[in-house]
């Protein structure tokens, strides 16, 4: 392999917001960026690109990532949900109408500012509330330390969020949401 | 950041990443939740010119209960272990200190075997591990090999493990009615420690006080000798060899592992039953 050039293609076929996405991509693609330019949804932001900030933040197979220190290739066969379809999910097949309600919560309770930490804070959240369906405040600040705002919105985000656990206790089984009795159930021991 | 150029590849089975390994030696590396492997490798201070992608491998995904140990598939992620209920009730303290690693994102990726292989003094686990006495089970073309955890560590990013060996298992003994405790000092929440300790019973191990994790020996004899949990972490920075870097001097890492020894011991007293 010539080390100056790009090196070689794999090829990455995973489902994005319930729609197959396939592509022949660098080996050496990170999942941000096969997101944003296979895909071409650009919900997903780049941050710092170091595994610190939470921008970039996916659910993949349903839980929390940093896309910027996941290789495409490593998503390979796997689900993957950005923003762009937690909205989808909440709209049914039509899309692009109805907020998830971790979404609905940030807007109600001006959990932004500028807005380029939300996409991952959003997911962060809604991955933290599938593990934890009723957090403490304190759970819910620990829960998204892997994600930062530079506006220094953190009140409003963490507001937004335990009305969001409030909304989904108050609804349960809206679609898109955890099953109630798996959640109760708690992570099972890793079985091979 | 993009990581330099590498060929990616996957293996189905133990025995495939070890024949894969064998066939591209010193250029390959294994990688398992890569949380470790890929920063490095962005910022191009790891260039392997092949990654065998362990992923498939389930079957090393495990926390299993054994006569006297628990035994750990090397793939189990930090996630697992935080939330088994396995670890929480036969060694509290690897299931404490697995949800102290990074966040909950680099949880749900890292793995015990990925951070323990990769061997940074500055990680969380690889001193909890040497707290505990764990055995490393490393498997390579002549079968099985166990090794010491006190052996295992051997300098910055360098383990015990063959270039040609997988680790498959970490074996924890299953300490019986011993106080623990796990202290950490970051700067911002998901940053690596600046200095952290892990005490179990009487064994005491550092994180971030020399070139690999370091039992704290100094303090462990003071306790051996009946002194009070406060007067033997007074000894923790005896025969370590802390960096400095842009967190901290050397003397502010030796201040601060007598301070969070002392916090350590303390509490582990509490829990000592």
């Amino acid at each position: 392999m010539d080390r100056d050039q790009g090196g070689s293609l794999v090829n990455v076929t995973m489902t994005v917001n319930g729609a197959e996405v396939a592509a022949d991509v660098e080996d050496r693609t990170l999942l941000v960026h096969f997101l944003r330019e296979a895909a071409g949804l650009t919900a997903t932001n780049v941050g710092c690109d170091t595994t610190s900030c939470g921008a970039c933040t996916v659910l993949l197979d349903g839980e929390s990532v940093k896309s910027c220190t996941v290789l495409a290739a490593q998503a390979d066969g796997h689900d993957v949900v950005t923003a762009e379809g937690l909205a989808m999910r909440g709209a049914g097949e039509a899309g692009g109408g109805e907020l998830h309600p971790v979404q609905r919560a940030f807007r109600r309770e001006h959990g932004l500012q500028c807005g380029f930490c939300t996409p991952g804070m959003v997911l962060a959240s809604v991955s933290l509330l599938q593990e934890n369906p009723q957090p403490t405040e304190a759970q819910v600040r620990m829960g998204l330390e892997g994600n930062l705002c530079r506006c220094t919105g953190y009140h409003n985000i963490v507001r937004a969020v335990l009305a969001a656990a409030a909304e989904l206790a108050a609804e349960p089984g809206e679609p898109g949401e955890p099953d109630a009795a798996a959640l109760a159930a708690g992570p099972a021991e890793v079985a091979p | 950041m993009i990581p330099a150029p590498f060929t990616y590849c996957r293996a189905a089975s133990v025995d495939e990443a070890l024949a894969l390994v064998a066939e591209h030696g010193d250029e390959a590396k294994f990688l398992a939740g890569g949380h470790s492997l890929l920063p490095l490798m962005k910022l191009r201070l790891a260039q392997p010119e092949v990654l065998i992608d362990l992923a498939p491998l389930r079957e090393l995904s495990y926390i299993r209960d054994a006569p006297g140990h628990v035994a750990i598939g090397a793939l189990t992620r930090h996630h697992d272990l935080e939330h088994s209920a396995l670890l929480a009730q036969a060694v509290p303290l690897l299931a404490h200190a697995a949800g102290q690693v990074g966040d909950p994102q680099i949880r749900h990726r890292g793995t015990l075997g990925g951070s323990l292989a990769h061997g940074d003094p500055a990680s969380d686990l690889p001193a909890v591990i040497l707290a505990l006495d764990a055995t490393l089970v490393a498997r390579g073309p002549s079968g099985d090999r166990e090794i010491a955890a006190a052996g295992f560590f051997q300098g910055l990013f360098e383990t015990a493990l063959e270039p040609d060996e997988l680790l498959v298992e970490v074996r924890v003994p299953k300490p019986a009615g011993a106080g623990w405790s796990f202290q950490k000092f970051t700067k911002r929440a998901i940053d690596w420690a600046i200095v952290g300790v892990a005490v179990q019973g009487t064994s005491v191990a550092l994180v971030n006080m020399a070139s690999t994790p370091v039992r704290a020996s100094a303090v462990e004899r003071a306790l051996a000798s009946g002194a009070a949990p406060r007067d033997a972490a007074a000894h923790a920075a005896d025969g370590t060899s802390p960096v400095e870097d842009i967190n901290a001097t050397p003397d502010y890492r030796e201040h601060l592992a007598r301070i969070l020894t002392g916090r350590a011991l303390e509490e582990a007293a509490t829990r000592a039953g």
